[in-house]
């Protein structure tokens, strides 16, 4: 089972014809996942690689073909009004992989979004994967096997670490989702969270946090009234200075919370296995399963 | 990007709140001739993107111009918090019967910006909210309305009990708001708000970062940037598409993405070593920003080994592999580069490192270990 994607998924990518969208898009296609449309405007009627139909907008790909889920690519500066656009034309499920959308934008993106119900990851995320099911978004297929962990994360490659320490230590993984490395983003650890805890083959859940914020600390307070599953921990940033943007919008420690130390503090409190390095995660689960 | 404060002040000014006169100077001799025109009596303040800056010595009262010049040649040229001081902002020196504090940030557990105001103010406003967290009022606004009237106005009437100071107050705090969408702040702060003895409300200090995204957008925003400011090599490293903080230790880390980054620092650190820096080579790799990359870390003479910690997703371990020859050619290395790269492109990539006489590994603890280890050995 997986959770937010699978095989019922139908996609359109937004930005099919662009450098990122258009590899991403073979990659996702070449997954297996069911890429229905493509949406560039200015390019409609063309076939992306001979098969997807490009339409000039999202309302037109949904109509003509019942996508349900739609994919990001677009640059930053149009990347807000792709998201408008997704949610107007009814789409569910929106991932928004690009990076560097004004946080004012998404003030004004997230309410929209939340009034039609729809499901918003990201932006500055790498997508989610339900491994050899759907793939939306750019972690890299290969490192993922099917099985029973959820995972949840607000990074990119480190996240590619910790699933590649699963893969080849036996630990399969249900879905995992990158939530996004930006201050304001739709879907959170808690939504993660309690999306595997409702999910029956999910055993296992593996939440990966950095500085920044409080979501780490909200996360753990939810786990710990509302998740039976076991959950391991990881926070990266503790050698990271205050007041200074680790490259991610949202990594910055301001004032006395958002430290790594805190948020640690957080997760263990709540009863959740904390990692010191990623390599720990394979011994913590093995530990609590 | 932070703004100086008389940066700030202008965007302030331009929004139609009332902020007291005052200019910048980079010369004790220009400082003495903004005094003269302002009369004498008047404030020196040190323009440098740190807070504690009186605690610093780097504001100082006047009374005459000729001892605002003498406090702008003390304080120009100084160090705060590791930044030299090239300019001084002469002002006025006000009459305050209360200090007050405004701000707006935007707030990720509700999503929204919210309006911060407090009576106590004059001081560091987390301290307040540390110390006395019932003196602050939070306004979380729907950004679909904007701030409306009758809600600066409550905050009005949580400053100051008087309707005619109370409405001052609330004026300039929806210019505030009106400012933070205008100029792409994602904080702006006016600390202190001060009423004179006559009764008005004025903006005597104000700072605003403006969000790094909004940037490309707003040139006129982004040319305020003061590149004298910032260290040399982070300005190098956004010149070249990378993303680069020094830090302290002797480890230089090269690693893709920033979340690897800052858990490669953290393990360098469970190693017992320190890290040097926190560079992020982005995620679209090519051979040109690894060269950057390289040319940036060896620059730091506290740097004893090199550690590259890769995982190809999008990034292409050949492309980083590439860059790494390139670089050694263009510039020998002085010090000891442990190298681990897993992912897209690893066998291309290790061949190309095999052929030019550098190991690769395949495994980050190792790589961690080994360099913490090569570094220390230098060291000594």
């Amino acid at each position: 089972m997986s959770v937010f994607i699978d095989q019922s998924t139908r996609l359109v990518v937004q930005g099919i014809t662009g450098r990122d969208g258009s590899f991403h898009a073979k990659q996702m296609i070449s997954y297996g996942t069911k890429v229905v449309a493509g949406v560039t405007p200015g390019k409609g009627g063309q076939l992306f690689e001979g098969v997807v139909p490009v339409f000039n907008t999202v309302a037109q790909a949904v109509r003509e073909t019942q996508a349900n889920a739609a994919v990001i690519y677009v640059p930053a500066a149009v990347a807000a009004s792709a998201i408008f656009e997704a949610a107007d034309a009814g789409i569910g499920l929106i991932v928004c992989i690009t990076e560097g959308i004004p946080v004012l934008d998404m003030t004004r993106v997230l309410p929209y979004v939340n009034e039609r119900g729809a499901r918003l990851i990201g932006p500055n995320c790498p997508g989610l994967i339900s491994p050899q099911q759907s793939k939306v978004g750019i972690i890299p297929g290969n490192i993922c096997k099917p099985g029973k962990i959820g995972v949840v994360s607000r990074s990119g490659t480190l996240t590619y670490e910790i699933i590649h320490q699963l893969s080849t230590h036996g630990f399969g993984q249900s879905t995992c989702v990158g939530i996004g490395g930006d201050p304001l983003i739709g879907t959170n650890f808690i939504h993660c969270l309690s999306a595997f805890q409702a999910d029956a083959e999910t055993e296992a859940m593996v939440l990966i946090g950095e500085i920044g914020g409080t979501d780490e600390q909200q996360a753990a307070e939810f786990v710990q009234h509302g998740v039976t599953k076991p959950v391991v921990g990881f926070i990266a940033g503790q050698t990271a200075p205050p007041g200074r943007r680790m490259g991610h919008a949202g990594a910055i420690i301001s004032g006395a919370s958002g430290t790594a130390a805190e948020k640690m503090a957080a997760l263990e409190r709540a009863g959740i296995s904390v990692m010191q390095r990623p390599a720990d995660v394979v011994p913590l689960l093995k530990e609590r399963l | 990007m932070n703004l100086h404060e008389y940066q700030a002040r202008d965007i302030l000014r331009r929004h139609g709140i009332p902020v007291p006169p005052g200019d910048v100077a980079s010369t004790p001799a220009d400082a003495r001739a903004i005094a003269d025109r302002m009369g004498g009596n008047v404030v020196v303040k040190a323009q440098v993107h740190a807070g504690g800056r009186g605690k610093a010595g780097g504001v100082k009262l006047a009374k005459t111009a000729a001892e605002a010049e003498a406090h702008a040649k003390a304080i120009l040229g100084m160090t705060i918090k590791g930044l030299t001081v090239h300019q001084v902002l002469v002002a006025p020196a006000a009459q305050i019967a209360s200090e007050s504090y405004v701000g707006i940030i935007v707030d990720r557990a509700s999503q929204r910006p919210v309006l911060m105001v407090s009576p106590a103010g004059g001081i560091d406003i987390e301290e307040v909210a540390a110390r006395t967290p019932e003196k602050i009022h939070r306004l979380a606004v729907d950004p679909r309305y904007g701030l409306l009237p009758h809600q600066a106005l409550g905050l009005g009437f949580a400053l100051y009990r008087g309707v005619v100071p109370a409405r001052a107050a609330a004026d300039i705090m929806q210019k505030l708001y009106a400012a933070v969408y205008a100029v792409g702040a994602s904080l702006a702060e006016i600390n202190p708000l001060i009423t004179t003895p006559d009764g008005q409300v004025l903006a005597l200090d104000a700072k605003i970062a403006v969000d790094d995204n909004e940037l490309e957008r707003r040139p006129e925003i982004a040319a305020l940037r003061d590149v004298s400011a910032e260290a040399p090599a982070e300005v190098q490293a956004r010149e070249a598409g990378l993303t680069f903080i020094k830090l302290d230790g002797i480890v230089g880390c090269c690693v893709n993405g920033a979340g690897l980054a800052m858990a490669t620092m953290d393990l360098v650190q469970f190693y017992g070593g320190a890290p040097a820096n926190f560079l992020d080579i982005g995620g679209s790799s090519n051979p040109q920003k690894v060269v950057a990359a390289l040319r940036i870390i060896t620059a730091d003479p506290n740097v004893k080994a090199i550690l590259f910690n890769i995982f190809g997703g999008i990034t292409r371990c050949d492309d980083v592999a590439n860059g790494i020859v390139q670089a050694t050619q263009q510039f020998p290395l002085q010090v000891p580069m442990v190298i681990r790269l897993t992912g897209t492109n690893e066998q291309e990539a290790v061949q190309i490192l095999t052929k030019a006489g550098f190991a690769a590994l395949t495994d980050m603890d190792a790589a961690v270990q080994q360099a913490v280890a090569r570094a220390k050995g230098q060291a000594a």
